[in-house]
């Protein structure tokens, strides 16, 4: 039993050939404060971050920046596309990013409009193309739907991550077979990005077989972040052991787990 | 004699005295090992700071990364 409580510890997954042990991606938007930021992750035992690029201010050039907080020889930095509408605005985005950290591991998203900034799949898969060209490698944010998710992976995605729910909405996963069904079409890692809201929402994400959680406003906005982070930490670990428990099947009768014989009191049982 | 040029810096009109991204960079006041620099919309690597000469009109984009999802 210590090897399985060992392991339990110790079950790395692998993204564009590099090896991670924690199964969570946290996101740095939406905190407080630098100094919530960092704790927040460091709780959470997350070893990649999703990082913006965005303009220094150069009236301002001494601010903290998120490198002085979230040490890049520490954690992964995972830059995103927020922000950018069109395949060209992307491209340019993250040759920024690889020249700012030197990686090539990139996370891809093209938001539709408001209110709900669903993926818009189509400058999705332009701009998947353009990264893909320019020797990115690309996780990328997209609508559950195992067909899109299958033809991202053709095109050389090295992650499908669809949303659970819109982005920040805390709805948890809207539609769990259709995160089950993307699993099993694809071979590259499958993340659960956006929508998680509480720790349970990451638990089913890993029951569903996921192979890593992408979350930010789950723990950014809760009441306590350092405390959701540890939350989600130990969420994701659960979920993953479940999965790979295999749960018991549900039955729509009691199975009584005492033994129904041998009870004080009762007849004893029949001799030989 | 004022050797002074006018550039576009991350979308605002500017005065620079530098002649180079590595002298725009010191002139700013920022750490060059925490940005990435465009001119022109085109990166400029870090190995050309030095070399990379800025000139009247250039458009030139000094980023770094930032808290996201």
């Amino acid at each position: 039993m210590a090897s399985v409580a060992a392991e339990a510890m110790d079950d790395p997954w692998e993204v564009a050939g590099r090896r991670f042990h924690s199964r969570l991606i946290v996101g740095t938007g939406r905190f407080r404060s630098l100094e919530e930021t960092r704790d927040a992750i460091a709780a959470s035992g997350a070893e990649i971050v999703t990082v913006a690029v965005r303009r220094v201010n150069i009236h301002d050039p001494k601010a903290p920046m998120l490198q002085d907080y979230l040490p890049p020889d520490r954690y992964t930095y995972l830059p995103n596309t927020a922000g950018c509408h069109t395949a060209r605005e992307a491209v340019r985005t993250l040759r920024l990013a690889r020249e700012a950290g030197g990686w090539n591991l990139v996370k891809l998203e093209v938001l539709g409009p408001p209110p709900y900034l669903y993926p818009d799949m189509a400058a999705t898969f332009e701009a998947a193309a353009a990264l893909i060209a320019d020797g990115f490698q690309v996780m990328v944010y997209c609508a559950d739907d195992p067909v899109a998710a299958k033809r991202l992976e053709e095109m050389g995605c090295v992650a499908i991550m669809p949303l659970a729910a819109p982005i920040g909405s805390g709805l948890g996963i809207v539609n769990p077979h259709m995160i089950r069904a993307i699993k099993r079409e694809v071979r590259v890692p499958v993340l659960v990005d956006a929508g998680i809201g509480t720790a349970s929402d990451a638990a089913m994400a890993m029951e569903l077989g996921c192979d890593a959680v992408l979350l930010n406003s789950a723990i950014a906005h809760a009441r306590d972040p350092v405390r959701m982070a540890v939350a989600m930490k130990h969420a994701v670990i659960a979920g993953r052991q479940a999965y790979l428990a295999g749960r018991m099947p549900k039955r729509e009768e009691a199975d009584p787990s005492s033994p129904l014989t041998g009870v004080i009191g009762s007849a004893p049982a029949p001799a030989g | 004699m004022d050797s002074s040029i006018a550039i576009t810096l991350n979308g605002e009109r500017r005065q620079i005295a530098a002649a180079t991204v590595a002298e725009l960079l010191r002139e700013i006041g920022l750490d060059p090992r925490k940005v990435a620099v465009e001119r022109n919309e085109e990166i400029v690597p870090r190995s050309r700071y030095d070399s990379e000469r800025l000139s009247p009109g250039d458009s030139v984009e000094i980023v770094h990364f930032i808290g996201g999802g």
